[in-house]
């Protein structure tokens, strides 16, 4: 009965979760097709003849009503068909592939920077509340919150591949590296992900710590003779861990959008500077695709932290 | 005499202050107490918000609050000195000699760990008693407590269990490391009235049993009167005077003291008026929020010119009664009638005659007045909406109320936060009359502020009563507040009324139950009461 | 005034100076400033000199000029943009947490359903299809930042809205236009003053960024962002071209930030101290 509840609770977290899949996925639709007048005749600017226009309509079956296009395009896409792009007339999912595993190779390696980095200084401030070891983290990443990425980017390029060159300029994959030669090439860019995210994460971290430290219970534990090392890893951090899977899960999502300009300073072949070539040159199928995918991703990572936070939160735990 | 246990001299205790700040003082928050304790003792510690009890129960246990600091004086506890002793000294003391059980157990209680757990976790850390003996005496302490199923009652998560139920379980959790001094600080104060004295008693005997000493920290002379041998008067963190109970209810030496307990002696004078004229009166009233029903049937009726109080503990429905005589809660069922004439449920299907003639005075002023707002425009409003003053008209008027409520008319211009709580009541009360009504209802208004505070209060509602003739709905929680003021009294239960009557019927026996039990458990100011209490319905029960 | 600065911490009035040179410099400072941002006057890239204290950009202008002009641009679309997502964000906000029912759930969906999208993204889509025009990006900047002023003010609102005192104002039957301007609004423009200059920051960023990435403020105009993708290709000779501007957008932000956080921990401590 009391499991119930838990997993009804869960349930009901994906299901909001796909709905607003759907509704991300109508927006991304729409989204594209706000402008005012013709998408073909958009796409072609000045060079448009009548018969290039007619062939791109054809291509996306402008002629037929939008809601039909829509749930096509939905099904489609659920079923692995990303459809073809305007300008290249390639096969999407084609382009897509190797781009996005990059992209998830930056992004995972970003993330093991980041993430440990971010909550041990969180956890750090918290626990010296006040002193000059929480001021000066405090102050560090104020400033590295009004950074903005581009400028840490290239800050490190100049250092780590001008100056010190110790690091390729240009970050470039290929398979025939090895996995430490690949960890070389992305180092800089995952180097940037990193600490512009984490100083978003360690403000989290630290508010949600210091909101649970001055909570009574913690207090009471000092009243019980609890020693400070006690107070930290029974009463406060069982409570915090809910909160802090969060932010977690937060820190990924806020990577996801960090690759798009990161990709851009360091030129990495992945899906954010395809979307960003997708946007400049109009070709509609591939900002829906890429766009979608962002999302989706986004999504997904939000929804993980949600249920994440649901499953380790102490008040829904039950006797067994 | 043997050595005291707890010790004081001179303490002081200030607000840290950042020395980057340089226009910021410390306040003193203690201004030197002196304070001696043997063990085996109980010593109760009053005084109204802001008197430094708390400050003081926690000093003893050397430790002070985020951003205050000990900042002169010695605290010894035992032969040893806290205000200089290092952290794991501190450490060793708290738990283990000195226990602390605080207001609000459902805060105090971690909730992510069962209650057995953290009433064991003293011992743990100490290791002063053997395992399987602690948790042994946790559930016979558990027991002793009235706790239901002892054995199985520590397996539970706080969030499972009731307030009143946390509350012993925290009394045992400082019983635990079977320390020589216990710190309660206001340990029955967020229970209802019929649990209080419960949990009273059991406080009363375990101190007793055990022998320890113990601080006994409260706001209610009546609470405190029960447990302690001697009496400490605190006032803005400074000692007003300390005596044997008994001394200090039968001669106090200051005039705080006789103050406080004076307090409720204020009392309506009866007025021969014929007063049987109904002003107001509901009938078979329904009442739900959602699906949630809240009040079943009840049927009141407010005479002109007279008091009805409706009391009744927390989930009475007392104070949704209030919203539905305003308008704000439409009932599903019922009639509510005014000067004889049927009104209309629904706030918005009201005249602004009928808005007018019944206007609240609320619980808490501190979210009942826009703090953006001057006192000025705060009172004045009123009067240009329903008297159609001009802006002018409506401040001169502001001003006379300041002048009929007893503050300063040079108040007009501040806001609320430059006010104290008794003044801001004091403005509120205000605003109500300036809308000329016939009726004012009063949730629970005194209940919020201090007991001297709240006398003035009453006072003064009862004197505008007399002076403008109007009527009162008085929903409180207080018999001591009923007894003073009502003329008539609704008793309400789980949203029902279970007796109503004019007051002196519901005061006089015979009593219904549950209007006995609130009676009875109404702590009185004097030595033995508590006792007398429990023997009574001791006797009762066995005569059953 | 001066009141008011003794209650802020050292570094939020460092934090106000910076915002205020700044201002102060991309705003008199062309006219001070002997080269104008668009002729050219030395060879590509240079370093340093008397004549350019920062040096030429990429087709031989003079980087200082080019960064007063470019951070004038940033900071007014940024507070264009900013006007704009309040302009939307507050009135909504509002009346939401004061109406409720079908207007507030219907808003609040909407709202939802936008911030389910990173905003870099989102922003990519719809300017994909309006197209890089300076109305288009304002458009787009402003209602992906009312989503946050909407959610802020609407929370803050919802708690002036269970106060008693609006109870007291409804029993009263005061109008909306009372609600709003003498009960809700005094009692949220604090919250959302500081809010005003997180909006800013986040939208001097994003409009730098998607210049940045070529999207934003098209040639021959130019904020602070487009100069950092310009000049891009210095940084392999090891030269600071396109770190200059992008420093010069941070110490705004950081600026703006200081102030905020003192802002913040101010109220803070007034709430404390009640």
């Amino acid at each position: 009965m009391a499991d119930n509840s838990i997993q009804a609770l869960v349930l009901k977290r994906l299901a909001s979760g796909l709905v607003t899949l759907l509704i991300v996925s109508l927006l991304v639709f729409v989204g594209t097709e706000i402008l005012p007048g013709d998408v073909a005749q958009a796409v072609l600017g000045q060079q448009a003849t009548p018969e290039a226009v007619q062939a791109i309509r054809d291509q996306l079956g402008l002629e037929r009503p939008a809601a039909v296009r829509y749930l096509e395009w939905l099904a489609d896409f659920a079923l692995g068909d990303l459809g073809t792009s305007l300008v290249s007339g390639r096969e999407i999912s084609e382009m897509i592939g190797q781009r996005l595993s990059n992209t998830f190779f930056l992004a995972a390696v970003a993330a093991v920077i980041a993430i440990p980095l971010s909550v041990g200084l969180g956890l750090l401030a918290a626990l010296y509340e006040g002193r000059p070891t929480d001021k000066g983290i405090s102050i560090l990443t104020l400033i590295f919150v009004s950074l903005p990425d581009f400028l840490l980017g290239y800050i490190l390029l100049l250092l780590g591949a001008v100056v010190l060159g110790w690091f390729p300029a240009l970050s470039k994959l290929s398979d025939s590296m090895t996995f430490w030669q690949q960890l070389n090439a992305v180092a800089l860019p995952c180097l940037t992900l990193a600490l512009v995210t984490s100083s978003h994460t360690m403000r989290l971290t630290r508010a949600a710590v210091l909101s649970v430290m001055h909570q009574p219970y913690v207090e009471m534990a000092a009243l019980k003779g609890a020693s400070r090392k006690r107070i930290i890893l029974r009463h406060a951090l069982p409570n915090a861990l809910s909160p802090i899977l969060n932010i977690v899960m937060l820190t990924l999502a806020f990577l996801v959008v960090g690759v798009v300009v990161v990709e851009a300073v360091f030129n990495y072949a992945g899906m954010g500077r395809l979307m960003i070539d997708a946007v400049s040159k109009r070709d509609m199928p591939l900002v829906q695709a890429c766009g979608l995918i962002f999302a989706s991703v986004y999504v997904l990572l939000n929804l993980t932290a949600d249920i994440l936070s649901l499953l380790t939160n102490p008040r829904r735990r039950r006797p067994k | 005499m043997s050595e005291p246990l707890l010790q004081m001299r001179g303490l002081r205790i200030e607000t840290e202050v950042n020395p980057g700040k340089k226009h910021v003082k410390p306040v003193e928050i203690l201004k030197g107490i002196d304070l001696t304790l043997h063990r085996s003792q109980v010593l109760g510690l009053i005084g109204e918000s802001g008197a430094g009890k708390s400050t003081i129960g926690l000093a003893a246990m050397g430790y002070a609050r985020r951003g205050l600091r000990l900042s002169g004086g010695e605290v010894w506890l035992d032969g040893e000195e806290l205000r200089s002793a290092s952290e794991e000294v501190l450490c060793q003391i708290r738990g283990k000699k000195v226990a602390y059980v605080a207001q609000s157990a459902a805060a105090a209680f971690n909730p992510a760990h069962r209650l057995l757990s953290q009433v064991l976790e003293v011992t743990n850390i100490h290791d002063h008693i053997d395992p399987a003996k602690a948790a042994k005496r946790a559930i016979e302490l558990f027991d002793r407590m009235g706790l239901p199923n002892p054995e199985e009652f520590g397996t539970r998560y706080p969030h499972e269990v009731s307030g009143g139920q946390l509350q012993r379980a925290m009394t045992a959790m400082a019983l635990a490391g079977e320390p020589d001094l216990l710190v309660f600080d206001e340990p029955t104060t967020a229970l209802d009235v019929t649990t209080q004295i419960d949990v009273l008693a059991i406080i009363k005997e375990v101190i007793r049993d055990l022998g320890s000493a113990a601080l006994y920290i409260t706001h209610d002379l009546g609470v405190v009167a029960q447990v302690a041998d001697r009496i400490k008067v605190l006032r803005h963190g400074q000692e007003v005077e300390e005596q044997e109970t008994s001394a200090l209810l039968a001669n106090p030496r200051e005039d705080y003291t006789r103050d406080l307990l004076n307090v409720r002696r204020a009392s309506a004078q009866a007025e021969d008026a014929d007063r049987d004229e109904m002003i107001l009166s509901l009938d078979r009233i329904d009442a739900a929020y959602g699906k949630a029903q809240v009040l079943w049937d009840v049927s009141v009726a407010l005479r002109r010119g007279t008091c009805l109080a409706i009391v009744g503990e927390s989930g009475s429905g007392k104070s949704t009664l209030a919203r539905v005589i305003m308008g704000l809660l439409p009932p599903s069922k019922g009639q509510i009638t005014y000067q004889g004439k049927a009104i209309s449920a629904a706030l918005a299907g009201r005249s602004a005659a009928s808005r007018k003639a019944v206007q609240m005075v609320y619980q808490l002023p501190d979210v009942a007045m826009n703090p953006r707002q001057t006192i000025g425009e705060i009172i004045g409003r009123p009067a240009q909406v329903f008297l159609g003053l001009s802006k002018s008209a409506a401040y001169t008027r502001a001003k006379k109320l300041l002048d009929m409520v007893d503050l300063p008319t040079d108040m007009i211009t501040r806001f609320p936060n430059q006010l104290s709580g008794g003044q801001k009541q004091r403005v509120c009360i205000a605003r109500a009359l300036a809308a000329e009504p016939e009726t004012v209802i009063c949730d629970e208004v005194t209940s919020a502020l201090d007991p001297l505070v709240a006398e003035g209060i009453t006072e003064l509602l009862l004197r505008l009563q007399r002076k403008l003739g109007v009527s009162y709905i008085f929903i409180t929680h207080d018999m001591a507040m009923v007894r003073a003021i009502a003329d008539d009294v609704v008793v309400m239960r789980n949203g029902r009324v279970v007796e109503q009557g004019p007051k002196d019927s519901i005061f006089d026996p015979p009593y219904a139950d549950y209007t006995h039990l609130l009676i009875s458990s109404t702590p009185e100011m004097r030595i033995g009461w508590l006792e007398q209490v429990l023997q009574e319905r001791r006797m009762e029960a066995a005569g059953n | 005034m001066s009141r008011f600065l003794s209650e802020l911490d050292v570094a939020a009035r460092l934090g106000l100076l910076i915002v205020l040179g700044f201002l102060a410099a991309v705003f008199v400072g062309p006219f001070i400033i002997p080269y104008s941002e668009v002729e050219i006057v030395g060879s590509v890239f240079s370093p340093p000199s008397l004549d350019h204290w920062l040096g030429t950009d990429n087709v031989g202008r003079d980087l200082l000029a080019r960064i007063l002009a470019g951070g004038q641009m940033t900071v007014i679309i940024s507070f264009l943009a900013t006007c704009g997502a309040f302009a939307i964000g507050v009135p909504l906000g509002i009346v939401s947490a004061i109406m409720g029912g079908w207007f507030d759930l219907i808003v609040t969906r909407i709202v939802d359903a936008l911030m389910a999208f990173p905003g870099l993204i989102l922003a990519l889509i719809m300017l994909s299809a309006l197209g890089t025009s300076l109305p288009a990006l304002l458009l787009v900047m402003s209602v992906l930042s009312s989503t946050i002023v909407f959610r802020l003010t609407r929370a803050v609102a919802a708690d002036v809205a269970a106060m008693e005192y609006i109870e007291i104002a409804r029993l009263r039957g005061e109008n909306m236009r009372w609600f709003l301007f003498k009960e809700v609004l005094p009692n949220v423009v604090p919250t959302l003053l500081t809010e005003f200059g997180l909006r800013f920051v986040y939208a001097a960023i994003l409009i730098s960024s998607l210049s940045f990435l070529g999207i934003g403020v098209q040639p021959p105009h130019a904020d602070l962002g487009g100069m950092v993708k310009e000049n891009s290709l210095a940084i392999t000779f090891g030269r600071m071209a396109p770190i200059l501007p992008a420093l010069a957008l941070a110490i705004l932000a950081i600026g703006i930030n200081l102030v905020v956080d003192g802002l913040l921990k101010r109220n803070a401590d007034l709430d404390l101290h009640k």
